[in-house]
């Protein structure tokens, strides 16, 4: 970032403080250095894990945007990129690890199968979309997209997180830190714990029309 | 369309009067076995006719006919032809056969899979869970009669989407907007769940070994979520101190249902399913399934396809391994610097499958009876620097850093050893079988393609541990550059396929098993089709599931930090492991 972005318009810095001294508000050098060094999760989870490893090594190289550094924990990483396709079994574990990471946190989905299922949705083991669950903040289309692809979602990514202010940010708001999402459970098929009246509600009604003829 | 000509010879219905009949069905092939003498049956077959191999068990649910049935692919590992038997149940709950895992114990995984997705259940099976979905789930799906709440017609294209185009949304169909149903009566909040239990129990099993001592035994969990396990894969493992006592690979935490989905499919729109089976190798994935529906049809590419097919199969099994070897260094503790060795070289072969199909990874390339395109102007030249120049090089670098490493030496050597007799019984294949010592390939003991045109060496490691398992893919690698050396040096012109590009391709009925040499082991196709325009049973004898039979007994006594480097040894991927 050179001083003309950092500096906020509106201050006129003499010449020759210029390149010692920018005028700039919080958000500004707050997110910037945010947007400068996201951690993914190391987190893969079919074929778009292979071209995210791809993304992340010698040719294509996510250190160019401050994030090649990738934690396996979930404690220590900002983003969590979802790539593959998210399983019913799969998906408890993956509400789980969102819930794990620390605010401020994102969630790329990437490719065909997290952002709405893929050429996978009809599975009956399939999640249409991992969003049905945790919120998502870049989609990316491909199955699998290219590293060039992944890298331009992560460069939108830095466009959302420049495009933040504290004031709004709601890790910084009062009342409990976050929010939790339910976990789902693993039943006769993959129950939402959100939708658990209207589960019973449809399988009463079900079963009326079973005794009906 | 399959050859008859093994089970011809051998009268195995004479030696089971009554009980043993040949496969009459129009395109079918094998024997019928009575379930009642299928155990003994499998054991004469195995100790005497030496069929000691077993590469494929899979159910197919004849709904029409009110049948299940069992169907059995068993190989000699000194090659050859291989024989077919088929178990034949009536199809009323409770559907049981007699498990196989006393004479073939590499049926284990696989008659569980057959328990989970179809309902058969094993009699005498030691440990028969579920296991690609988890312990409760409502039925068996891979059912014909077995829908699911997405659920929308038999066959492809649905009439929902074509020709007309009123596109309507699955979500729209179903009460809860999603892709889940629920018996009827089904009341979430007094319900128990308990997906895990039988795991544990089936763990504890091992637990009870009498050794006079009091030992307290603990329980670890690794993955899904773990940097180590390549993908989604969980293992649950008791440990005595930091031994392993038992270890079971928990699997089905990315099993997108190909089965099911493929059997509404046409058989065209299977390939690029393929593609998503093992996505570090979707070349070999494709050669497998063009070669069974081929064998059904008895079409035959013409040879300008066979040598295109030949040198991409190949530069996939090169990328595969140098990815496998990078990765095996980064589980033994060299952090991703191996790798970037290993992914420098996959880069410029997926630029060669970029240039010719379209994708870096996801080719779906291979037609029926040839391949999708030909080669682009230049390609041909790269593969040839590549080839002749590079790959050479880069390979002898590769060893030479890794080989003689000390700490790669101390770690790997003598480390999760698989000895011969085990990788047969556990039905091992690919390098985990070679590196036993056992020198079987598929390429050379039953040649498809024009594979009996190359000269190559099958590469053999006798010690059959984790160092062999990494030196024989440096091996596979350098075998795999001569064959592609040839080929480009042979390289005809002329059509690069015998049929005219169609959506829509007739297939006869009858049933065909193809297999290939795919870069993780012997890769098979197993499809039935009834004449329509989709498969009814399409079945994928992943290599990579059934390695991980051997997975277990590997381990047994080990220290855990060593099951990461084993599990990197065997080499898997879970789109394959999972399907």
């Amino acid at each position: 970032m050179d001083s003309k972005e950092l500096n906020s318009p509106g201050y006129d810095v003499p010449p020759e403080l210029q390149g010692q001294v920018a005028i700039t508000t919080l958000d500004r050098i707050y997110n910037w250095g945010r947007a400068a060094s996201v951690w993914p999760m190391m987190f893969g989870l079919a074929c778009c894990a292979i071209e995210m490893i791809c993304t992340a090594a010698s040719r294509f190289d996510t250190a160019r945007f401050g994030m090649e550094i990738m934690r396996p924990s979930p404690r220590q990483s900002d983003l969590m990129i979802v790539s593959g396709t998210v399983t019913k079994k799969m998906i408890p574990i993956i509400v789980r690890l969102y819930n794990q990471m620390p605010e401020p946190k994102y969630v790329l989905a990437m490719g065909a199968c997290a952002s709405g299922g893929g050429p996978f949705k009809e599975g009956y083991n399939v999640v249409p979309g991992v969003d049905r669950f945790i919120p998502v903040d870049v989609y990316i289309p491909g199955c699998p997209p290219t590293p060039q692809a992944l890298l331009n979602g992560l460069i939108k990514l830095q466009e959302k997180i420049k495009g933040q202010s504290i004031k709004g940010a709601r890790w910084y708001t009062k009342g409990p830190d976050e929010v939790e999402i339910p976990i789902p459970i693993l039943g006769p098929d993959l129950i939402d714990p959100r939708k658990i009246d209207q589960i019973k509600q449809i399988s009463k009604t079900a079963k009326k029309a079973e005794a009906q003829p | 369309m399959t050859t008859p000509a093994p089970t011809q010879t051998l009268d195995l219905a004479a030696r089971f009067p009554g009980s043993v009949t040949p496969d009459e069905r129009e395109g079918y092939d094998g024997w019928i076995v009575a379930k009642e003498k299928l155990i003994s049956f499998a054991q004469v077959v195995r100790d005497e006719f030496g069929y000691d191999y077993l590469s494929s068990l899979t159910g197919v649910d004849y709904l029409p006919e009110g049948k299940m049935e069992v169907v059995y692919h068993v190989y000699k590992t000194t090659g050859g032809p291989g024989l077919i038997f088929k178990v034949q149940v009536p199809r009323q709950d409770p559907i049981e056969v007699p498990s196989l895992m006393p004479v073939y114990p590499g049926a284990d995984l696989q008659e569980r899979e057959a328990w989970d997705l179809l309902g058969i259940k094993f009699i005498g099976h030691p440990d028969l869970r579920r296991v690609l979905m988890w312990e409760g789930f409502e039925g068996h799906p891979l059912r014909k009669d077995w829908q699911e709440a997405f659920f929308e017609e038999e066959a492809k294209p649905f009439k929902s989407r074509w020709p007309d185009g009123q596109f309507t949304m699955a979500e729209d169909r179903t009460p809860l907007g999603d892709n889940v149903a629920f018996p009827a009566g089904f009341d979430p909040k007094k319900a128990r769940f308990d997906p895990e239990t039988a795991l544990y129990e089936s763990l504890r099993q091992y637990d009870k070994e009498e050794t006079g001592l009091e030992t307290d035994h603990m329980l670890v969990n690794m993955g899904p979520h773990h940097p180590s396990t390549h993908g989604v894969f969980r293992m649950a493992v008791i440990l005595d101190g930091e031994t392993i006592v038992s270890l079971k690979p928990v699997m089905g935490y990315l099993h997108r249902n190909h089965e099911k989905i493929g059997e509404r499919n046409t058989f065209l729109m299977n390939m690029p399913y393929t593609d998503r089976l093992d996505y570090l190798s979707s070349m070999s994935n494709n050669f497998g399934y063009a070669l069974t529906v081929e064998k059904l049809m008895g079409v035959k590419p013409p040879e300008r396809a066979e040598y295109i097919r030949v040198i991409m199969a190949e530069l996939t099994r090169i990328a595969n391994h140098v990815w496998a070897i990078g990765f095996l260094l980064n589980d033994l503790g060299a952090y991703f610097t191996p790798m970037l060795y290993g992914v420098e070289e996959r880069e410029l072969i997926l630029d060669i499958f970029e240039a010719v199909s379209g994708s870096r990874m996801m080719c779906n390339y291979f037609r029926f009876g040839g391949v999708a395109r030909d080669l682009p102007e230049g390609t041909l030249e790269k593969i040839h620097g590549i080839a002749f120049d590079r790959l050479p090089r880069k390979i002898d670098e590769l060893e030479r850093l890794l080989a003689e490493n000390e700490i790669v030496r101390t770690r790997s050597i003598g480390q999760g050893v698989l000895s011969a007799e085990d990788a047969i019984r556990y039905s091992a294949a690919g390098p985990l079988l070679r590196a036993s010592g056992i020198p079987y390939d598929v390429r050379r003991a039953e040649p498809y393609g024009i594979y009996d045109r190359f000269e190559f060496d099958v590469a053999v490691r006798y010690n059959g541990d984790i160092y062999d398992r990494m030196m024989i893919r440096f091996d596979e690698v350098r075998q795999s550059i001569r064959i592609i050396q040839q080929a480009v040096k042979d390289l005809p012109g002329g059509p690069i396929t015998a049929m005219k590009p169609v959506y829509q391709v007739r297939v006869p009925a009858g049933e065909a098993y193809g297999r290939v040499e795919g870069p993780k082991g012997e890769l098979g196709y197993y499809v039935i089709s009834t004449g329509k325009s989709t498969p009814w049973r399409y079945h994928i004898r992943a290599p990579s599931f059934i390695n991980l039979t051997a997975f277990g007994p590997m381990c047994t006594g080990l220290k855990i930090a060593d099951v990461v480097g084993v599990l990197g040894s065997i080499d898997i991927v879970l789109g394959e492991v999972d399907r």
